[in-house]
């Protein structure tokens, strides 16, 4: 706009009419931003409120097709599940689920009750960062076309502001804590201890692949190797995140996972179950996991391990709790009910890693999940 | 065009008989300096090289990750090794990933930010003849000429299935210790020493030449941001560092000395060199980019022929995020098993940065609010550096969360975070700088055309390259990996396609070079016009080899930035 500059008290008032608008503005521009975020953090709430009824654990078609006939029949018979235990065959991933897929903008689907809380933050969280990355543009593009030297020839003197000055304070103070409550809400959740019943599975870190031992069930332990590129394909799942052995977990109920390593460390993670944590030496790092559906859910070390760092993918199988037994069994595992037939044997070991820290009022009730079995620390 | 401070009376005369441009002899001049220009020279001659080496690094990665499966690493492997196994071939892989972080952080931001503009600019901000140390400057060039040495070294000799250190530029143990067999990282450890060690030197120098060495009447509160962002990039230099150094001799004694700082089975813990680290390296990221901080400033300040805007505001936020940088570490550890408390601190710790930040974002816009901008090329790259550091703080935020962390924990996701942050922030930063200062520097213009056409290609380049890995990321590609699933390939083949254009830009930044050197213009003494109003430009381009013999005074009617004896006098409202 261009402005006479022989009318010096037009040019004074205008300035001032300008100033206090410029403050207006940039106090709208930063509600919007602070309560913005929260509408639409509000709005990734309620939509995913919405999403909650169609989720929950209905066995796909298509896992449901690669259950053999044979468990299945055993499945109303826990015990009886023995007899047709060889017939375990994998479960056949299905296209896009617990998997990476090309050309996708944001996180996979995700599969345990935390993951889809932190979902929601996440969505509210991109939410914020594109509008202030775009309101940053927006006043970018103002600038550069209001105030370059053609427009503007002689610039204003101005060096101070103090009520911009506390506004682009205050404001992101706001932002800030309008992402901290959900946020810290969610690590609240992610560290909820497990209760006595879940099942303890332990994977260990090697260089370069996953062992997984089952401490609740006479301690066998899986080891975990990559497959190589041409058998994972015949197999029909995704090339350099197959594996041999699965991790093979109960779907629908807590598992106590705990993650450690025997060499350098490793980390034990699974995007579509939000679960990433490190395999330490001399640290035992364990964490609430629930896996809501039967699947196959994909993940890669994510500490840098040396060579083969790139191929010591993890796959976790989630199955219904029959099956699972009926797996454990056929590994040559055992249940804790097994009294009849090792009731003496039990007695004469010690108890098998039992979790101690989750029976109410026991010194380690409560505390941190992580532990620390270093000998100094 | 200066008076002469009474106190610094007497002294004028003694240099009166001295020729000002009395210069050394060659190997004098550049092999025994004194000078804190040309040291600066040599600095940003380093930087340039070692860039050059990084980034050809970087270009080798690009080209192994445009497309599945493993495509060049076993040529690789068989020109250092002799020997095409995939063991090998895997190692070179992270040989490369390591040499390129800590050949970009130490041996190419650093020296160019501290070492090249610190050197050259800050005594002539302050109005000082020199540096505090000048001898002391030089040993501090030269350990860092010593520590690049030792990384190259590092790379020839075994380091495990291969040669070199393959262990991240974290240098994490156990996979530092017993997980590398033979002298590459204890070859790299060395080399962060020796970096190190001629960094605390620098620091030591530059704190004493503000505190004791600017011109009478520059007040701490006149000084340029420039100087404040070096001052307190020094301090925090000062206090990482040997926590750095301590760690490091640790891994040293820990891999030839039977100690066992790191190893569980000695009674150590390998997550306290992550803490060790990491105390010393949120603090280096800020050492990184607050330099670029006042570069910034100073630009915005010039084309937009206007005051800072907020200046004490911008001033104490460089302070505030130096001492808040030094208490966020562990939100680089979120997944090593912190207990809940540790991490919900962290967190909120964490993104307390994001409001000083916010501060200087804002600041910069309000300088050129009511300003009269000229778009020369240093102004259009602190513009893309005001963006698109933008980006990269906002997914800071992000990622400062515990619970979100999570899932992108070292993934793409955090590699692009952190490139938007230096290879956008701190490198346009950089080239921002570098053509703001090059007539000062070497008494040529440069091409503006050549320089906007570099902007272009670089910021469309790097965006290219980076965006699309924070898809990737969120989809859950691992970083440090050379081969990934099918799933991962279509970002990072356009990833790859961006890393081109990006390398395509920087060859008219050599051309410019070039053309400045061969048919470039002299340049005047102040090429920016009236809002260059720091004591620089008040001196011939380039400066007398030895200058302000006589010190100028700041009169007290001076607003904070102009410094010049005849600048115009500002009222603040």
């Amino acid at each position: 706009m261009p402005v006479k500059r022989d009318n010096m008290s037009s040019i004074q008032s205008l300035a001032a009419h300008r100033g206090a608008f410029r403050i207006f503005a940039a106090l709208f521009a930063a509600l919007v931003l602070a309560f913005g975020f929260q509408a639409a953090y509000a709005q990734s709430t309620l939509e995913s409120g919405d999403l909650v009824a169609p989720v929950p654990a209905v066995t796909p078609p298509a896992a449901l097709e690669q259950i053999d006939p044979a468990v299945a029949a055993d499945v109303a018979d826990p015990d009886a599940v023995v007899a047709g235990a060889d017939s375990y065959s994998p479960m056949a991933p299905v296209e896009g689920k617990g998997m990476p897929s090309d050309g996708l903008l944001d996180i996979q689907d995700q599969f345990s009750e935390d993951g889809r809380f932190a979902y929601d933050l996440h969505i509210g969280l991109v939410w914020m960062m594109t509008l202030i990355s775009v309101f940053v543009l927006a006043l970018l593009l103002y600038v550069v076309v209001r105030f370059n030297r053609k427009a503007n020839p002689v610039p204003s003197k101005t060096t101070h502001n103090t009520l911009i000055e506390v506004v682009w304070t205050v404001v992101p103070v706001l932002i800030l804590v309008a992402i901290a409550i959900p946020s810290i809400g969610l690590l609240a959740r992610q560290y909820e201890v497990p209760g006595e019943d879940a099942i303890t599975i332990k994977a260990t870190g090697y260089q370069w692949y996953w062992g997984y031992s089952y401490p609740d069930n006479g301690e066998f332990e899986i080891i975990s190797n990559m497959l190589d590129e041409e058998e994972a394909l015949a197999r029909g799942e995704p090339g350099q995140l197959a594996v041999d052995n699965r991790l093979v977990v109960p779907a629908g109920v807590p598992i106590r996972l705990q993650v450690t390593a025997a060499d350098v460390i490793h980390s034990f993670a699974v995007p579509s179950l939000w679960f990433k944590l490190d395999a330490v030496p001399g640290r035992l790092n364990e964490r609430l996991l629930e896996i809501e559906e039967p699947g196959v859910y994909y993940g890669q070390c994510s500490e840098l391990c040396g060579a083969r760092h790139a191929y010591m993918p993890i796959a976790v199988e989630a199955l219904p709790m029959n099956e699972w037994r009926a797996w454990v069994r056929a590994q040559g595992g055992t249940f804790p009910e097994d009294e009849a037939a090792a009731a003496e044997a039990e007695a004469s070991l010690p108890p098998l890693q039992g979790p101690e820290s989750a029976v109410p009022g026991a010194p380690g009730a409560g505390a941190a999940p992580t532990e620390d079995t270093s000998p100094t620390t | 065009m200066a008076t002469t401070a009474d106190a610094f009376q007497a002294h004028a005369d003694d240099h009166a008989h001295d020729h000002a441009d009395h210069k050394p002899g060659f190997f004098a001049r550049w092999f025994m300096s004194t000078n804190h220009k040309d040291i600066g020279t040599l600095y940003l001659i380093f930087a340039i090289i070692a860039g050059i080496v990084g980034g050809a690094i970087s270009g080798i990665m690009r080209m192994e990750l445009a497309e599945p499966g493993i495509q060049y690493l076993t040529w690789w492997a068989e020109l250092m090794a002799g020997t095409g196994d995939i063991d090998t071939a895997l190692h070179m892989w992270n040989v490369f990933i390591t040499a390129h972080g800590l050949i970009m952080v130490f041996f190419m931001v650093m020296p160019a930010m501290i070492g090249g503009f610190g050197n050259w600019f800050v005594p002539l901000m302050i109005g000082a003849p020199d540096m505090a140390f000048p001898r002391m400057n030089n040993v501090s060039f030269w350990l860092t000429v010593a520590g690049f040495l030792s990384l190259i070294f590092s790379l020839f000799v075994p380091g495990g299935t291969g040669p070199g250190a393959g262990t991240g530029w974290t240098v994490y143990a156990p996979l530092s210790t017993s997980g590398s067999v033979g002298p590459a990282v204890d070859f790299a450890i060395f080399s962060l020493h020796l970096a190190g060690a001629g960094s605390i030197l620098g620091a030591t120098n530059f704190i004493t030449t503000i505190f004791n060495m600017r011109a009478p009447g520059m007040t701490l509160h006149k000084m340029p941001l420039f100087v404040w962002s070096v001052l307190v990039t020094a301090f925090l230099l000062l206090l990482a560092l040997p926590v750095l150094a301590a760690a490091i001799t640790m891994l040293l004694t820990d891999r030839n000395f039977g100690t066992t700082f790191f190893d569980p089975a000695g009674g150590g813990d390998p997550v306290l060199y992550q803490h060790l680290f990491w105390f010393f390296g949120h603090p280096e990221v800020y050492i990184m980019i607050l330099p670029g901080f006042g570069m910034i400033s100073q630009i915005v300040a010039t084309f937009s022929r206007k005051p800072v805007f907020g200046y004490l505001g911008m001033a104490y936020a460089m302070v505030a995020i130096g001492v808040v940088g030094f208490v966020v570490w562990a939100h680089h550890m979120y997944t090593t098993g912190l207990d809940v408390n540790t991490k919900m601190y962290f967190t909120a710790a964490t993104m307390v940065i994001a409001v000083p930040t916010g501060v200087k974002i804002f600041s910069w816009i309000a300088t050129m609010w009511g300003g009269s901008i000229e778009f020369k090329s240093p102004l259009v790259w602190a513009l893309g550096f005001i963006f698109l550091f933008t980006v990269g703080g906002v997914t800071g935020v992000y990622l400062a969360n515990g619970g979100i962390d999570d899932v992108v924990h070292d993934t793409y996701f955090v590699v692009a975070h952190f490139h938007y942050v230096l290879s956008m922030g701190a490198v346009f930063s950089l080239f921002a700088g570098f053509y703001y200062w090059f007539p000062k520097m070497s008494g040529r213009m440069h091409s503006e055309l050549l320089a906007h056409l570099h902007f272009w290609g670089f910021f469309i380049g790097v965006n290219v390259i980076f965006f699309p890995q924070h898809f990737l990321g969120l989809n859950g590609m691992p970083r440090r990996i050379p081969d990934y699933p099918a799933a991962f390939e279509y970002w990072n083949n356009i990833s790859s396609i961006g890393y081109e254009i990006m390398a395509a830009s920087m060859l008219l930044f050599f051309a410019n070079l070039i053309y400045a050197f061969t048919v470039g213009k002299k340049a005047p003494a102040n090429p920016w016009g009236e809002g260059a109003t720091t004591l620089e430009w008040t001196l011939s381009s380039p400066p007398p080899f030895h200058q302000f013999e006589t010190l100028p005074v700041i009169e007290d009617h001076h607003d904070y930035h102009d410094h010049r004896q005849d600048g115009p006098q500002t009222t603040t409202v």
